[in-house]
């Protein structure tokens, strides 16, 4: 177990560098800098530019410096915790980053366990009554929640909560709670906020999950044990619960590899339209007014999210199943 | 003597192998004539596939199925409403009709309001004269399916901030929307093809570098990463180049998936003894691939290609919807959502909605077809 585990770390290691790599490629490849696009802007406005000042903020950014220098100042200061500095907001980035980073993992994990709690028993019930009318409604449902563009349904949960409840949805708190410390009134107060969301940007990855865990627990179902289980007398519940569940435990756990990436792209642009106070609408800015170490960090921190959302389900996958902890262990 | 009944009739020992004419024909047929088979018997599947062959139609001939042309404007018409046809003309049936449309400023709320002018009349009309246009850039024509005459108006899902008429425009964005699926996936496909199939084949350091970068790309979260990127294409492109850069980008994400399944089939098929059979008689790898491992597995990945044309699609939408694909003056369903960002425009002038009904049936449509397509891929289980 001690050895898949060292193992699996050491392979998060290069595959983190190559992507803290290639977001620093991405967010350096805009022709010019910041600099030069607030220059442009305070020209256009009639505003004289010092160039000396021009040269020292240069300086003093690294913005004068080789590609490859920067990216190492960058990401030397961002293993130590420093993630350079926001032009756009004339803050470190730790501190416009700060809260919103939490959010966004709050909401996303909230998001992933009401996607297992609602696809659980609804794909059982569909493995279990296949081609049934039930089954068939369900289906339809879950390709329809896979169907709707989740901005589209968040739009129009803003509308009717504001049509029907008279509350505004939009944000994750009430507006006295902003910028206020953690309190017990805060966190009710994001609570009674954050099922909307959750909810929206569930949808479409509860609808997957279903459709997966029904195909899988009806394959598993149909296998020569189950028929013999039941030859041999065993109860319906027994029947289901003892091998073929537990079986398909394992996918859902496997899952989270490729349902968390689907959920933190969905809680973006829900952010979006929802204003929500998590990464989406600060990182849509600072890509559109190329504030790159914002931008990078961002990127970096929510690639980092997911690669260490994969390496939880891979260990707790290990734990469960041995053929997966063995692998490697064994000389064929 | 026995007591039992025995036939008299001519006793064949061969009857259970012979075979009736249906069987023979079974096992006859090709396997494509038994996908086929098998995927007319999922009704559904076969009904999307209709559905979207007949908006691939309509799509194409865009210019004449929309009522107006796409940059018409309607500048005494701002923010109409869908006007409804009527087939009752006081309580007897007719033809299909409008009325006539005013507008009004109403300055207490200051909102545009729009009545029926019950006075007047206008004949839906089918195959007539209307706007002209150019089909595919190169025939002159003013030939619509539907149009009323002059001076009466035919905007059956009202018009947008610019006057436009929505039903014209949702029909030009399906051009751009529908293609950027097609273009995406036959180029996502010849990544992964490529790529799974070199991994797969030769295995040692190409796999592991093939493998190494698919982990990378699906570790990251896709909208993210097609944001940062699509804020990468300059904004002196042309909308056409934009178009071709949003392509490209969908399909730079998209093709891992395919590559990993490819890889996994031409790995198990690489152990077959006609494959070796094939190596030993000195066939180069890409005949090897091609005319004796593609044909076993080729229909799985139709199956797989058809189910990622939606995701391409609704990343396309979300894209331009956030305002980082695709621009105006290209016209594309997230664009035409872009406008309905605003809570307000959703109150106040829901028909800006539509083209979300195009963009949800088209998804469900490549989801049951593909549905339909991976269970009939397989023909030779039950």
């Amino acid at each position: 177990m001690a050895n898949y585990f060292i193992k699996r770390i050491l392979t998060m290691i290069p595959t983190l560098i190559i992507i803290s790599m290639l977001v620093f490629i991405i967010i350096q490849l805009p022709p010019g800098d910041y600099l030069e696009s607030m220059i442009a802007e305070l020209e256009s406005q009639g505003e004289s530019v010092d160039p000396q000042q021009i040269q020292f903020l240069r300086q003093e950014y690294g913005l004068d410096k080789p590609i490859w220098q920067q990216y190492f100042v960058w990401i030397t200061g961002f293993v130590q915790g420093d993630l350079g500095y926001s032009f756009e907001y004339n803050l470190p980035v730790a501190e416009v980053v700060g809260d919103k980073m939490w959010l966004t993992i709050l909401v996303s994990f909230f998001t992933i366990i009401l996607t297992w709690l609602i696809a659980f028993p609804i794909g059982m019930y569909s493995a279990t009554h296949p081609y049934s009318w039930s089954d068939y409604s369900l289906t339809f449902l879950g390709f329809l929640g896979l169907a709707t563009p989740n901005f589209l349904l968040a739009l129009v949960m803003l509308y009717l909560a504001n049509q029907y409840f008279g509350t505004s949805i939009g944000g994750l708190m009430d507006s006295e709670y902003i910028d206020q410390p953690w309190s017990w009134g805060k966190f009710k107060s994001v609570l009674e906020h954050l099922w909307i969301p959750v909810i929206v940007i569930g949808t479409s990855g509860t609808a997957g999950m279903i459709r997966r865990l029904r195909a899988n627990l009806l394959d598993e179902l149909r296998k020569p044990y189950v028929v013999t289980a039941r030859a041999k007398g065993m109860g319906e519940f027994k029947l289901l619960t003892k091998y073929p569940l537990r079986l398909s435990l394992n996918f859902f756990i496997a899952d989270i590899g490729s349902l968390l990436p689907s959920v933190i792209s969905g809680a973006e642009v829900v952010a979006v339209v929802l204003s929500l106070p998590t990464t989406g609408p600060i990182l849509l800015a600072a890509l559109q007014s190329q504030d790159m170490y914002l931008a990078g960090s961002f990127l970096m921190f929510l690639a980092i999210l997911t690669v260490v959302g994969v390496l939880v389900s891979d260990i707790a996958l290990a734990m469960l199943d041995p053929r997966i902890r063995l692998q490697g262990g064994i000389k064929k | 003597m026995n007591k039992h009944w025995v036939s008299d009739q001519p006793f064949n020992p061969y009857a259970c192998d012979e075979l009736t004419p249906s069987q023979e024909k079974y096992f006859l047929a090709s396997q494509w004539t038994l996908i086929w088979w098998k995927f007319k018997k999922h009704k559904v599947a076969m009904f999307s596939g209709f559905f979207l062959l007949a908006i691939y139609l309509v799509a194409f001939f865009a210019e004449f199925f929309a009522p107006y042309a796409l940059e018409t404007r309607h500048t005494q018409k701002i923010y109409s409403p869908p006007q409804q046809v009527h087939i009752f003309d006081n309580g007897e049936l007719s033809r299909p009709f409008v009325y006539g449309w005013t507008y009004q400023l109403n300055m207490e709320i200051l909102l545009r309001e729009y009545q029926e002018d019950k006075s007047k009349k206008y004949p839906v009309q089918f195959f007539c004269k209307g706007d002209d246009y150019q089909l595919f850039g190169a025939i002159s024509a003013s030939s619509h399916l539907i149009c009323v005459d002059q001076p009466g108006t035919l905007f059956l899902l009202g018009t947008d901030r610019l006057g436009h008429d929505m039903l014209s425009r949702i029909l030009y964005g399906a051009r751009i929307s529908l293609t950027i699926g097609l273009i995406g996936i036959i180029l996502s496909f010849t990544l992964g093809l490529t790529l799974g199939g070199l991994a797969g084949f030769y295995g040692g350091w190409i796999d592991s570098s093939v493998q190494r970068a698919t982990e990378i790309i699906r570790s990251f979260p896709e909208l993210p990463l097609w944001m940062a990127l699509s804020a990468l294409l300059p904004l002196s492109w042309s909308p056409l180049w934009i178009f071709f850069g949003i392509t490209l980008i969908l399909a730079m994400m998209d093709w891992t998936g395919l590559a990993r399944a490819v890889r996994a089939k031409i790995l198990t098929l690489r152990e077959e003894d006609y494959t070796s059979a094939a190596i030993l008689m000195g066939a180069t790898p890409a005949r090897v691939i091609k005319k004796h491992m593609l044909p076993s597995f080729f229909s799985h990945l139709i199956a797989s290609a058809s189910l990622s044309i939606p995701a391409m699609i609704l990343g396309e939408t979300a894209l331009s919807f956030l305002g980082l694909g695709l621009r105006p003056p290209i016209t594309s369903w997230g664009v035409l959502l872009n406008e309905a960002q605003n809570i307000n425009n959703v109150a106040i002038y829901p028909w800006l909605m539509m083209p979300v009904v195009p963009v949800i049936l088209v998804i469900l449509a490549f989801n049951f077809l593909g549905d339909g397509l991976r269970d009939a891929a397989d023909p030779y289980t039950d």
